[in-house]
């Protein structure tokens, strides 16, 4: 999969776009549960839905969907990915 | 101020009392992998199961015995890991590591193997005596996923076995294997998580010295690491000078390479995350790509922008329709049961020649009120409850929260407090216990003081009937109508509950909204079968045994108060026209008032309280017609102000006695329970001043 090399917060992620988990910019306890949800470096994420209002939106993230706040979101650093 | 209260601490009382001959097995895996199915399948208890992340918070034991054995079996709270960031992750670490279990048993999800293979790796980490169930294998397979049980079972280095337990396939498999584990007849290698080369090493120095220090049996390799992560304590090693010193070195040496704090943290969980990504690799084969195609499909359409709100409440009005249109036979039914039974009662107690007052204490009093309160809770909480349960197995109150989550983080709340909501629509108490679902105890203070403010089942008869002959042109006693006007005070219920919330947050429950994360589960068949019929029977007998245990002294006091006098008028009088001026302010008068007060233990009994002042029959009783009772109230000076103000006082009082019982026991406080009686009880009176004192000056009545 070919990446774009520019990287946004998985809070812009548009839907249906997938991107790969470059950086976490939290820390400690907020940080851990991200990577307790499987969003480790490299990982393959896709925005899949929204909510009516526009957040929180829900995300695939190694085989099971999670709804993340965009402010939590913004925090997680991904790569685009042209798939 | 304590905000938990459910005694989680402490693994022995866990388990309750366990028999010398009982072997303790454990039930560990993440929310929604049907664990609470295979647990209500090997022990045959009753526990309610739903597709709701994170509802065993209560630890749930049962027995069972295969092959001459006794096993106790203990279901763990649902986690997706044991980092400890939540007391339900606490819990299941601390059982696992207390060494009581002979076995435990993680169940999985097959339909997302990979995110559970993360759970079992930690557990591995703790125990070799681990069992892993790869459960809905029939979901998988109809996603097209394959999972290679042998191969995932040589990689483990433990036992799996592959199960449905819904349709009850694969328990044998897994009795059997509990079994063999737990009589220790096999001792299996598990795998060995590698870590990045300095974690190694630094594991490496530690492991010599904590070699000679045994703690409970635990592995010297996890004790190592929890030291390393400045976790000390659960490991239960005594940081002494020798110790330190070697610490420190190792410190030092993953300093060097970059991995302290944070940093270290990241690299264990991802070593954990891409071991069990390559596990999953190589042990499950998925042969359609798009699996979830439908789930996201109907994600789309149900959280969408413009359909997302009107589906849901659409949905809403379709069950109170079903519950409203259904429980009306039942109801019949069991009035005319009831006063056949009154009758016989009446007869019985007159042949003795016993005093009137008995019967008129005894029958008037407690059993008719008794008899009203099952005749109107229990047809719409048995229609209620099921109807929501299947919703709620479906997969369907998680898009609610994720719906409405927006609304409740600008009023610094929870989106799963949408949840505990929906279920207060049943019953507040029930939705005031599901309100353990909500991590953050400020947030669960804020959904636990909120919860009335949607009205239960049994306000809902009021509100119709109010709303019916005072607002509805016509008469609208049944079909659609009732339902939408529901609805429509529902909304009001619910805007009132998210400004109460904002205000909670902004005063005394002062903080940030905390992290929101909601796993949106796939969609699942609801079990409609023997299962749920007898679960949903716990939770609704369950609710109408406490109603029932609180009406009966209130019928007692309410016959005495009406067939007592003291200078001419009863007590029942004397009390209402004390209360007059007041009630007046607040657009009430003192009979609506009194019944109020009087029904603080079932809400249900307010309008006949009302209606048996008025007759002064002294008696609950049942009135035919609405056009009959819109006359009866009218004669007693009700305007379309008077009705409104009811209907705005029952949405907005104290709560029932069975909720505020279950605050107390939820937060362990007098004084939160004491706020939860204020809260709304000056929202209702603040509403209704505003209302009836608005109308005066406007003149419209």
């Amino acid at each position: 999969m070919p990446s774009s090399g520019s990287t946004i917060p998985l809070s812009k992620l548009p839907l249906g776009q997938q991107g790969i988990v470059r950086e976490l910019r939290s820390n400690s306890r907020a940080r851990r549960r991200l990577l307790d949800l499987g969003l480790v470096v490299d990982t393959i994420v896709e925005a899949v839905c929204q909510s009516p209002s526009g957040d929180p939106k829900a995300y695939q993230i190694r085989g099971t969907v999670i709804a993340l706040r965009a402010e939590e979101a913004a925090s997680v650093i991904i790569e685009r990915t042209e798939s | 101020m304590r905000f938990r209260g459910d005694g989680l601490g402490g693994s022995s009382s866990l388990v309750g009392r366990v028999a010398p001959d009982e072997l303790i097995i454990a039930l560990a895996g993440n929310p929604n992998t049907g664990k609470s199915t295979v647990f209500n399948q090997l022990t045959g208890l009753k526990q309610h199961t739903g597709n709701w992340p994170g509802k065993t918070v209560a630890v749930a034991h049962g027995r069972f015995e295969y092959q001459g054995r006794k096993f106790r079996l203990v279901d763990l709270p649902g986690t997706y890991s044991l980092s400890a960031s939540s007391v339900e992750e606490e819990v299941a670490r601390d059982f696992i590591c207390s060494g009581l279990a002979k076995a435990i048993v993680v169940v999985t999800d097959a339909t997302c193997l990979e995110r559970n293979l993360n759970l079992v790796l930690q557990i591995l980490e703790i125990t070799r005596r681990v069992i892993v169930c790869v459960n809905l294998l029939d979901e998988a397979e109809r996603k097209h996923i394959q999972v290679d049980l042998n191969q995932l079972s040589s990689i483990l280095g433990v036992p799996v076995v592959g199960t449905c337990a819904r349709e009850g396939k694969g328990l044998e498999d897994l009795r059997a294997a509990i079994h063999h584990m737990a009589l220790g007849t096999e001792d299996a290698s598990p795998l060995q998580i590698n870590y990045t080369q300095p974690i190694e090493t630094a594991l490496a120095m530690l492991t010599p010295i904590l070699a000679s220090r045994d703690k409970n049996g635990l592995p010297v390799r996890w004790r190592a690491l929890r030291l390393l992560m400045e976790d000390s304590e659960t490991a239960g090693d005594e940081l002494d000078e020798d110790l330190r010193l070697v610490l420190s070195q190792a410190y030092h040496l993953l300093q060097e390479h970059n991995l302290a704090g944070d940093r270290l943290h990241d690299s264990i969980v991802s070593s954990l995350v891409h071991t069990a990504e390559h596990i999953a690799k190589s042990a499950v084969t998925v042969t359609k790509r798009d699996y979830d195609y439908r789930d996201r499909s109907i994600d789309r359409i149900v959280t969408s922008r413009h359909l997302g709100i009107p589906i849901m409440l659409g949905l809403l009005a379709l069950v109170f329709w079903l519950t409203l249109k259904g429980a009306n036979y039942p109801s019949r039914v069991l009035f005319a049961t009831f006063s056949y039974i009154e009758e016989k009662l009446t007869s019985f107690i007159t042949t003795r020649g016993w005093p009137q007052f008995i019967h008129g204490f005894l029958v008037l009093g407690v059993y008719r009120t008794v008899a009203w309160v099952v005749a109107v809770m229990l047809p719409p909480m048995a229609i209620f409850f099921p109807l929501f349960t299947f919703l709620e197995d479906l997969g369907y109150l998680p898009r609610i929260a994720f719906n409405l989550d927006n609304y409740f983080k600008r009023a610094c709340a929870h989106g799963k407090q949408a949840m505990s909501m929906c279920m207060g629509f049943g019953c507040n108490a029930a939705g005031v216990t599901a309100c353990r679902i909500i991590e953050s105890p400020r947030e669960r203070m804020i959904a636990i003081l909120t919860n009335n403010f949607v009205p239960c089942n049994g306000r809902f008869p009021l509100l119709i009937t109010l709303a019916s002959i005072f607002f509805v042109a016509g008469n609208a006693g049944s079909g659609i109508v009732p339902a939408l006007v529901l609805v429509g005070l529902i909304v009001l219920s619910i805007f009132t509950t998210l400004f109460i919330s904002k205000l909670l947050s902004h005063t005394i429950l002062k903080g940030l909204p905390s992290a929101f994360t909601l796993e949106l589960p796939p969609y699942r068949r609801p079990q409609v079968g023997r299962i749920l019929v007898r679960s949903l029977l716990d939770r609704t007998l369950f609710i109408l045994g406490r109603a029932v245990a609180v009406a009966a002294p209130a019928g007692a006091i309410v016959w005495i108060l009406a067939n007592n006098s003291v200078a001419g008028r009863t007590l029942l009088q004397h009390l209402a026209s004390w209360l007059e001026p007041f009630a007046r302010l607040i657009g009430l008068d003192g009979y609506i008032l009194l019944a109020f007060m009087l029904a603080l233990p079932a809400n249900e009994i307010v309008i006949p309280i009302v209606l048996m002042s008025y007759t002064q029959t002294g008696a609950l009783f049942e009135l035919d017609s609405l056009l009959e009772l819109r006359n009866l109230l009218v004669q007693n000076g009700w305007t379309w102000v008077t009705a409104l103000c009811t209907i705005l006082f029952s949405l907005n009082h104290w709560p029932c006695g069975t909720t505020l019982l279950t605050i107390r026991q939820e937060t362990q406080s007098w004084r939160w329970t004491a706020l939860s009686f204020l809260l709304p009880a000056a929202t209702g009176i603040g509403l209704c001043f505003l209302v009836a004192q608005a109308s005066h000056l406007l003149g419209l009545i």
